[in-house]
């Protein structure tokens, strides 16, 4: 890798107008009172001091998107007769997310799996994925709802990231992590860095230290699946859900998609928007039985996605980064920690004595 | 005896005839409390009240039928459970109200204001006029009016409307009445200016629902318009356009029926100010028949009666 390089936080604004000259630029920006990743334009404040109210994911995954256009032809002939011509629409835009935290950048790894499995390709994801980079900033305080260290990652966790941005007093170090991060060094506002890098190494370290010891959630992969039937145990830990969505909408590991076809007449595009295991329509059949019916049922396949099913098939890797946003934005503030920590604990009632 | 306890007390021995008793508990951090449900002895041992129990725990009730439900109350809570048993949306006899009187909760956004980031705060000790923080080994005083929720800068009603148990000794409202001035500053702008502000505010919306699903008054739920595949009214996009349309149903849905405990707002995880839409509403019905929703378990909300002639509606004279 390129040798670690250092922007001076005077020139953090001109280095940003000149990545945005040639590729469109996320940046965290404050909209009212919160913060979300928005197109960064030449001059503009930059909220990097704080997690972001939002994760970067709609960089890659957006809230919606058109798979496709499609346009009804009838046979000025034969009324009868209509004939649908489809035009296709992938167009992805290079695009660096700059800002983000380890847990936003890392959230594509749990992605990657399933939209570029050995089975399955998604071509619509495939294709921003690989025009997306990733300029992250490690964090040096974590936040009361902050767990990456109990899911595999640290605040200083570069895995998934292009660059990795850590901050100084008088600038960030800069270290590339990737080519396609290396490529973005050849600005001639950066200053040599290495003693820089090995400063900011010992800052990253000291934040992992002052987040305690990481819980162990391996155990919870087979002890959700054994709690799968315990109704009682899953009516109980999601009792003060309100079964929103706020929690699947701002994790950065949350896929799941729905399909609609938005018609306007004779066009009408065929659109994949965000959907939640949180809401009824989920897994609303077309016969009308829904097999999740109530929230209990469904905040069980939440927790269990992340924290059994989901390992189960990917090698024991768990499908959270840890970033506590579905903790801290929680209207009613449930905790999924809590949830996974009593699964782990649950024993089941002993099962009477077969009659002596 | 303090409030809390007279309040445990009186729980404990309603709680062998209820299924459970809604309240709050210290969350997953100081600053946040949570709901907290309570079936046993041991669970109303961890009830707290105060500045920080925001939540509205009438939410929960329209999910709860059939269940004999025990539920601690502020004034605005209270003002819920009547404009539920106004709609007939619940049997009032299976719901036995704890109400106490609440000196008014915390707007986290607010804080967040004066202190910054308040992911990190580490304790907090509240007195009935300030917050005492400790955030990055410091101590901080934050003046409770400072922090305040608008709705309870402005409340009627501070102590429980209604109640089958009271705890305390009932407080003075902060206010005789409300004037809606926020509103009125707010149509004073020209109408591409308030445009112009929805658009913005709208386009960072992430159609989560969380308004949708803290509005004790939302009782459609899994049915939701919003949702809805057949009929498909609106549509699954990310646009400003969806977004604002469906703020704006659940606004007419309410009409007379919000009884501004602002749940809409504070759920909101970016911070949309979508309450002003409820009180818009709310000014219209105030003008016009001179309602307050969920103040008096006898009334009618006016949109869902019907008279030949309204008398402050001049129909014959247009």
């Amino acid at each position: 890798m390129a040798e670690a390089k250092f922007i001076a936080n005077d020139k953090l604004t001109a280095w940003l107008d000149e990545l945005s000259a040639t590729m469109r630029v996320l940046a965290p920006a404050r909209q009212g009172d919160a913060v979300v990743f928005a197109p960064y334009v030449a001059g503009q404040n930059v909220e990097l001091g704080q997690e972001a109210t939002a994760p970067p994911k709609s960089a890659v995954f957006p809230a919606s998107e058109d798979l496709l256009r499609y346009d009804y032809r009838k046979n000025p002939e034969d009324l009868g007769q209509v004939d649908v011509e489809l035009f296709p629409t992938i167009t992805p835009e290079p695009t660096l997310v700059f800002g983000s935290r380890p847990c936003g950048a890392r959230g594509f790894l749990i992605f990657d799996r399933v939209y570029d499995g050995a089975k399955y390709k998604d071509p619509y994801y495939l294709a921003r994925r690989e025009a997306t980079v990733f300029a992250t900033i490690a964090c040096l305080q974590t936040e009361n709802a902050c767990f990456c260290h109990s899911v595999g990652s640290a605040p200083g966790d570069a895995t998934g990231s292009d660059l990795l941005l850590t901050p100084l007093d008088d600038g960030y170090a800069v270290e590339a992590v990737s080519k396609k991060g290396e490529a973005l060094l050849g600005s001639s506002l950066l200053a040599a860095g290495k003693k820089k890098a090995a400063q900011a190494k010992k800052l990253r370290e000291q934040a992992l230290k002052d987040m305690g010891e990481p819980q162990d959630f391996g155990p919870a992969k087979d002890k959700l699946l054994a709690l799968f039937d315990d109704m009682g145990f899953w009516e109980d830990v999601s009792a003060k859900c309100i079964s929103c969505g706020a929690c699947t909408y701002l994790c950065p590991t949350c896929y799941c998609f729905n399909i609609t076809d938005e018609n306007a007449g004779l066009t009408g595009r065929r659109v994949r928007s965000w959907d939640n295991c949180m809401s009824f329509q989920f897994t609303l059949e077309a016969s009308g039985h829904n097999p999740r019916p109530t929230k209990a049922h469904r905040l069980k396949n939440r927790v269990g996605h992340k924290f059994s099913y989901y390992p189960a098939l990917h090698e024991g890797i768990i499908a959270c980064c840890g970033c506590g946003r579905c903790i801290k934005s929680c209207p009613v503030s449930v905790d999924i920690r809590e949830i996974v920590t009593k699964a782990m604990a649950h024993e089941p009632p002993a099962v009477e004595e077969a009659a002596k | 005896m303090t409030i809390l306890t007279q309040l445990k007390e009186q729980i404990t021995a309603q709680l062998p005839k209820l299924d459970m008793v809604i309240g709050w508990e210290r969350g997953y951090d100081a600053l946040h409390a949570t709901p907290l449900f309570m079936r046993s002895v041991e669970d109303v041992e961890r009830l707290q009240i105060g500045p920080l129990a925001v939540h509205n725990t009438a939410t929960y009730l329209t999910g709860l039928k059939n269940k004999k439900v025990g539920l601690v109350v502020k004034g605005c809570d209270s003002r819920a459970v009547i404009q539920l048993q106004q709609e007939g949306l619940i049997n009032r006899e299976n719901v036995v109200v704890f109400g106490f009187p609440c000196d008014g909760v915390v707007d986290l956004t607010k804080l967040r204001h004066h202190i910054g980031d308040i992911g990190r705060v580490k304790e907090v000790k509240a007195s009935s006029s300030e917050l005492q923080l400790t955030l990055d080994g410091q101590e901080q005083q934050v003046t409770l009016a400072d922090v305040l929720a608008d709705k309870c800068t402005r409340c009627r009603f501070p102590n429980a409307l209604v109640h089958d148990h009271f705890a305390g000794a009932p407080r003075e409202a902060h206010a005789a009445s409300d004037d809606y001035a926020d509103v009125q500053a707010f149509e004073s702008q020209p109408l591409e200016a308030r445009f112009e502000h929805w658009k913005q505010e709208m386009s960072r919306c992430i159609r989560c629902y969380a308004c949708r699903n803290a509005c004790p008054m939302c009782v459609c739920r899994d049915h939701c318009v919003a949702q809805s595949r057949d009929p498909h009214w609106v549509t699954q996009e990310d646009a400003v356009r969806e977004k604002w349309l469906f703020q704006v149903i659940h606004a007419m849905h309410l009409a007379g029926r919000c009884v501004e405990c602002g749940e809409c707002q504070r759920a909101c995880p970016v911070d949309i100010p979508i309450l002003a839409l409820k009180r818009k509403l709310n000014k219209e019905i105030k003008e016009v028949f001179n309602h307050d929703a969920g103040v008096d378990p006898n009334a009618i909300p006016p949109l869902l009666s019907f008279q030949v002639e309204e008398e402050n509606i001049n129909e014959r004279g247009w």
